[in-house]
């Protein structure tokens, strides 16, 4: 369980996150959604400590995460998966030795055993024998899914996800949702997404929070998210010409 | 430039600590003495050659007075090679070589949240990837200015083979006469000086960098920019504390 305090973070004269208190759950798909540019990624940064909050707290499990020191918090960054917009993968090591990369900072596997649980987390990614491929030769599916086996190598309680899904055509995002949904449920992690993408909210939503202004407008699931009558909510999610006409015809 | 100047102690707080892993810093640093040591041996070999062969000629053509032996030449070769052209002008070569490509390759790693990644790990981004890269040049730039010495008065004996401005004899007595050691020492405490000054001003650059490919290119310049300026710079300040 995560927990966010009445966070507030500003660049400047901009303040992008305001007085925002949210609660994410273990074991669920803890969804922030919002526009672009509304602060989704400010807010994922502030939570795993890329970004310092100028007020509030963040608490992992009770523990106090903004009052730490730096080696304190190492110990929570090695319980912490987070799979970057862009997938982020070291371009200079390929898909095996990318995923190794923790086991070989933070444990004292041996080789074979840090071998087996390469393949372990490339097996439950669907990408068997992709091992000796570098990033560049990934596609952008794959070097999702590969981020997510880099993610999950440490075996986290909480695992972070920063639009999963741009840049993804409609199946293959569909696949990585799943991929997501069903690692948070097998391994009970506490696991936040931001997504716009309302494919994925509707399907994968344990629960979600609307990031509006910079400020969290409106909490719910995605049974609830369709029957709001939030004006601002509905705008996002009825925004597209798809979802308009459904809307209109009562079909979703 | 206070302000960067600050940042860039910050970070070097943040580069010089003991490496998370001896092995995985062993390990980056052979890496990091092969590609930036191995690489550059090619150009240091063929500029030096040139350097010492120029210097030879234009020393042999401006000593027309019969009272100043011929021998001056081999001596010149060798004070100036050793003095400043190995060791400054040979590290400004690397700062374009080397610190345009670490900037960018640092730089490449923050744009693409590379850099983000190693952090939410635990791992301490500045050390894992700017300390191999300061250690292996202050490693590596010492072997490639004693080899860049060693072809500057190759390249000055080249020319008294190849032509009749001198002749070999006279050239090694040259070479050979009134040597100091000291002079080595100096050129290679300046040398380690330089090769810090190029890899963490470059590792600087590169990881500071906001924004997109056009920011990195940005950086890349300003690293060598920078290392340039700083090695003259220090060169003048190392020359006079250890010369006078
Ligand atoms: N490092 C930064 N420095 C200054 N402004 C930033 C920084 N990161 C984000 N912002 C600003 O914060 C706002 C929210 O950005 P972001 O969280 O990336 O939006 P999104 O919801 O699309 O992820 C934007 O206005 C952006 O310009
Ligand atoms: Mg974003």
């Amino acid at each position: 369980m995560i927990k966010a305090l009445n966070i507030s973070k500003s660049f400047g004269e901009n303040k992008v996150l305001k007085d925002i208190t949210v609660k994410f759950e273990k074991g669920k798909t803890n969804l922030i959604i919002g526009q672009s540019g509304s602060g989704k990624t400010v807010l994922m940064k502030c939570l795993v400590g890329l970004y310092e909050v100028d007020e509030g707290h963040i608490y992992f499990d009770e523990r106090d995460f903004s009052a730490m020191t730096f080696k304190e918090r190492k110990k929570i960054r090695q319980e912490i998966g987070m799979l970057f917009q862009g997938g982020a993968l070291f371009d200079s090591l390929n898909v095996e030795e990318n995923i190794k990369f923790p086991l070989t900072m933070f444990t004292n596997q041996s080789l074979e055993e840090k071998i087996e649980r390469v393949n372990f987390c490339l097996k439950w990614v669907n990408l068997e024998n992709a091992n000796k491929l570098y990033p560049a030769e990934l596609s952008g599916g794959m070097t999702k899914r590969v981020a997510i086996a880099r993610a999950i190598s440490l075996n986290p309680e909480y695992l972070f996800c920063d639009e999963p899904n741009s840049g993804l055509d409609p199946h293959t995002s569909g696949v990585i949702d799943d991929l997501i949904s069903k690692l948070t449920e097998e391994f009970q992690i506490t696991t936040i997404v931001n997504t716009h993408d309302m494919n994925s909210v509707i399907k994968i939503g344990d629960t979600i929070s609307f990031i509006y202004e910079g400020q969290l407008w409106w909490e719910g699931d995605k049974t609830q998210i369709l029957d709001t009558d939030n004006k601002e909510l509905n705008e996002f999610v009825f925004d597209t010409e798809l979802t308009k006409r459904l809307k209109k015809s009562k079909i979703y | 430039m206070l302000s960067r100047f600050g940042k860039y102690i910050l970070l070097m707080i943040q580069v010089i600590r003991k490496p998370e892993k001896g092995s995985v810093y062993r390990k980056q640093l052979i890496m990091e003495i092969q590609s930036l040591g191995i690489e550059s041996l090619g150009i240091v070999a063929i500029i030096s050659l040139f350097m010492g062969a120029v210097v030879a000629i234009q020393t042999s053509y401006n000593i027309d007075n019969p009272l100043i032996p011929v021998s001056t030449i081999g001596f010149t070769v060798r004070q100036s090679v050793i003095l400043e052209f190995a060791p400054t002008i040979i590290s400004l070569i690397l700062a374009g070589k080397v610190g345009s490509r670490i900037a960018s390759e640092i730089g490449t790693m923050r744009v693409t949240e590379q850099i983000d990644a190693l952090e939410i790990m635990g791992v301490n981004p500045a050390n894992y990837l700017i300390f191999p890269k300061v250690t292996a040049a202050m490693i590596i730039n010492p072997v490639l200015i004693i080899l860049s010495m060693y072809f500057g008065m190759i390249g000055g004996w080249l020319v008294a083979v190849f032509t009749d401005l001198y002749t070999v004899n006279d050239y090694v007595y040259g070479i050979r006469a009134w040597f100091d050691g000291y002079i080595i020492f100096y050129a290679l405490i300046k040398t380690v000086i330089f090769a810090y000054l190029i890899t963490s001003i470059s590792g600087f650059e590169g990881f500071i960098v906001k924004g997109g490919a056009v920011e990195v290119g940005a950086a890349s310049t300003r690293a060598v920019v920078w290392s340039s300026i700083m090695i003259i710079l220090f060169n003048l300040i190392l020359t006079q504390l250890l010369l006078s």
